[in-house]
């Protein structure tokens, strides 16, 4: 089983990117599990068709410590596994707890035996690592593999090169490694250029450039992801290739974060060059 | 435990090892005790109130009663309300208390629960009966001390309940500190003598010290009443004792309802009590009694009959600040010396205080705050003392360094009476004294050769 995490800046795209590609993984015949690690719950809305899943937290309050696998774990598209682990309402109790919880409920339910047979599991964490919980995916060798979705923007490179950081300091004691960043573009000057060079500079690798296209937007108005909404969509082989990318992906490596002035030159270097 | 310290000394600075000190939730627990008809209660999981009222029950040989929000793992994600809620509802309904005294935990203090709002919520909801009182002070034990979580339930409690109506009543509040119910006893013995009506909060006399007659109430008679806590904004002054444990509640007072206050040690030994007498003879504007006085001078005759016995005499004191300040000052009033100084709770006062006190007394002491018993054991090995004063948790060094220790302050653990016997006041001196001379002594008699053992002393 591959255990995957995907971080990256707040509103980047990471779970939209996520589940489209989950849907490319599980159009080639392989059974994944998503879990998505934020309170908002809101990872797995496209694989489900817009269902509202009961999160592994809401259910812990409603039912009590005596909770089953199917209480929290719903199939989605093509034989998806969607898991939410959901948290407090905004300004009360702790969030970060609330994913330690949830994935250790996990486990002791089983979710992750060898008789699930998975091929993949997929945490879908919220934006920045604010506290231990919210690291609790790339520790003690829960996920192994990290990718990052980042753009050409400033800030999302930013956010990129500080969760390096925290893969670094895991590394260190763990497993976990960095796979490659995804660029989620937002037509930035030079972006594809300069995300590969910016992955270059990490040690890693530009795993896929996700173009700009309105039918991810189309597709999430309809609850569902590219591939599920239309299969012939130029987009959908985009996350088709992505999902092939990941699942050939053999790059995994400790990444070496930049210090903050290499960052800006490179911003320099490409944002500032002529198109 | 007993041959785990080694005196060779190596630089530490994160860890403490037996720290002299211990959770803040203790404190404000028996702070809240001082309360009549008082039920505290721990925000937190239940593992934090079972320890927090075996230790407190452990030093006072008293059933101590509290409740706990329960925390479970869904609380901890979800944050407290829902329990806290509940608790309140329960308590009232099943204990029926005047007074729940809410203190936070570490748990609940990282989660961040919002107390206030939680109180009010229940309020507005009705799960609070009208008449009764709410209140709550943020005890996190990553911060400070017992003496800090003390000092913040006095202080939420004259915060929450104080109040000024203008007309100046002729009582004196006396804010006494983190002391034993025999002590309390002992200061209100000594303001009847001076004639002074008062007013003491915290006053756990008549909570943790009832006698045995039979019956069991859940709320005995003493604690100060909400009643006395609100008239404390009338009072014509406060006298706070102790740096750490008052001054912060008598500060809260003289701001909130400019009640001037008179910031004090804790009145332990001659100075001490000199001061205190002194306090209240200012404030109250009277004249000192002559059973004042004659009580006094029985301390100086003992102080002068026993001087050649404890003069030079080198000595270690671990424990709570306030504590430790005023002891320091009493074993230089005894011409003796303080060799090693340590408190477990943070705060450079103490160092400071501890030097004023020490400066002209030729005592070239070694003084340290959020210090720990292992680095005092291991000064100990590296130039032993004479006599080790202090908790119950002194009692290995005590051993295995063969060191008479006397036991003063909190937790005495492993011997009965001594929250019976107060430390405060003349009476008080005259029993430490009593206990210093016998434990050096008793030692003496115990080791010494037997030309030098002697019937007459």
């Amino acid at each position: 089983m591959r255990k995957v995490a995907i971080y990256g800046k707040g509103g980047i795209g990471k779970s939209t990117t996520t589940q489209n590609t989950v849907a490319g993984l599980v159009e080639m015949g392989k059974k994944v599990m998503v879990v998505g690690c934020d309170p908002k719950a809101d990872s797995t809305r496209l694989l489900l068709g817009g269902l509202a899943q009961r999160s592994v937290l809401d259910t812990l309050r409603e039912e009590g410590e005596d909770v089953e696998l199917t209480d929290i774990r719903s199939p989605g598209y093509c034989g998806s596994l969607c898991v939410e682990s959901g948290g407090p309402e905004p300004g009360v109790g702790c969030a970060g707890r609330g994913i330690i919880t949830s994935i250790n409920m996990l486990e002791q339910l089983g979710a992750y035996n060898e008789s699930e047979k998975l091929d993949y599991v997929f945490y879908d964490v919220l934006g920045d690592v604010v506290c231990g919980g919210f690291a609790m995916p790339i520790r003690e060798n829960k996920a192994e593999e990290i990718y990052i979705v980042c753009s050409g923007e400033m800030m999302a490179m930013y956010a990129a090169n500080n969760i390096s950081k925290g893969i670094l300091k895991f590394a260190q004691t763990g497993k976990v490694r960095l796979g490659g960043l995804i660029c989620n573009s937002r037509k930035v000057d030079n972006e594809r250029e300069m995300i590969e060079q910016f992955a270059k500079m990490l040690g890693t690798q530009m795993i896929h450039f996700v173009p700009r296209h309105n039918d991810v937007q189309r597709a999430e108005i309809n609850r569902k992801t590219v591939i599920e909404w239309n299969p012939q969509a130029e987009q959908a082989d985009e996350y088709r290739t992505l999902a092939r990318a990941i699942d050939g992906n053999d790059m995994f490596v400790i990444p070496k974060p930049l210090a903050i002035s290499e960052l800006e030159k490179l911003l320099m270097d490409f944002g500032l060059a002529e198109v | 435990m007993l041959d785990g310290t080694k005196a060779e000394l190596t630089e530490r600075t994160a860890l403490r090892i037996n720290p002299a000190k211990t959770c803040q939730p203790i404190g404000a627990m028996y702070a809240a005790l001082g309360i009549h008809g008082c039920m505290p209660h721990s925000h937190g999981s239940q593992g934090c109130c079972a320890y927090h009222r075996s230790h407190l029950t452990r030093h006072y040989k008293e059933p101590v009663m509290a409740t706990t929000s329960s925390f479970t793992e869904g609380s901890a994600v979800f944050g407290g309300l829902a329990n806290l809620t509940t608790a309140l509802q329960n308590i009232f309904s099943i204990y029926n208390p005047d007074v729940v005294a809410i203190h936070t935990t570490c748990l609940s203090e990282v989660i961040g629960d919002d107390i206030p709002t939680i109180i009010k919520k229940a309020r507005d909801e009705g799960k609070v009966p009208e008449g009764k009182v709410v209140i709550h002070t943020n005890t996190p034990s990553f911060v400070g001390s017992h003496v800090t979580g003390f000092s913040n339930m006095v202080t939420s409690t004259i915060k929450y309940l104080a109040e000024k109506t203008g007309k100046t009543t002729d009582r004196l509040n006396v804010i006494p500190g983190y002391l034993d119910p025999s002590d309390i006893l002992e200061i209100k013995r000594l303001l009847g003598i001076l004639g002074v009506s008062s007013i003491l909060l915290p006053d756990t006399s008549g909570v943790l010290d009832t006698g045995l007659d039979g019956n069991y109430t859940m709320f005995p008679k003493g604690g100060t009443t909400v009643e006395d806590i609100k008239s404390m904004g009338d009072s014509f002054a406060t006298i706070a004792c102790g740096h750490f444990a008052s001054h912060a509640a008598a500060t809260q007072l003289e701001n909130q309802c400019n009640v001037p206050a008179g910031f004090l040690e804790l009145p332990i030994g001659l100075t001490g009590t000199d001061r205190f007498i002194n306090a209240v003879r200012q404030y109250a504007t009277i004249d000192i009694p002559e059973a004042i006085e004659e009580e006094r001078a029985r301390l100086i005759d003992l102080m002068s009959d026993l001087h050649q016995y404890l003069h030079g005499k080198t000595v270690a004191i671990a424990g709570d600040p306030d504590h430790v300040i005023a002891m320091t000052q009493f074993l230089v009033d005894l011409d003796m010396k303080p060799k090693y100084i340590v408190t477990g709770t943070p705060g450079q006062f103490f160092e400071r205080r501890i030097a004023e006190i020490l400066k002209d007394s030729g005592s070239n002491a070694t003084v340290k705050q959020f210090g720990d018993l292992f680095e005092m054991h291991q000064w100990i090995k590296n130039d032993p003392v004479d006599l080790i004063i202090g908790n119950t948790y002194n009692k290995h060094i005590a051993r295995v360094e063969n060191i008479p220790l006397i036991r003063f302050g909190f937790p005495i653990l492993d011997r009965g009476t001594h929250r019976l016997f107060p430390t405060v006041g003349y009476t008080g001196a005259k029993r430490l004294i009593d206990e210093m001379v016998n434990a050096l002594l008793d030692k003496k008699d115990r080791e010494c050769d037997e030309q030098w053992f002697e019937l007459i002393q």
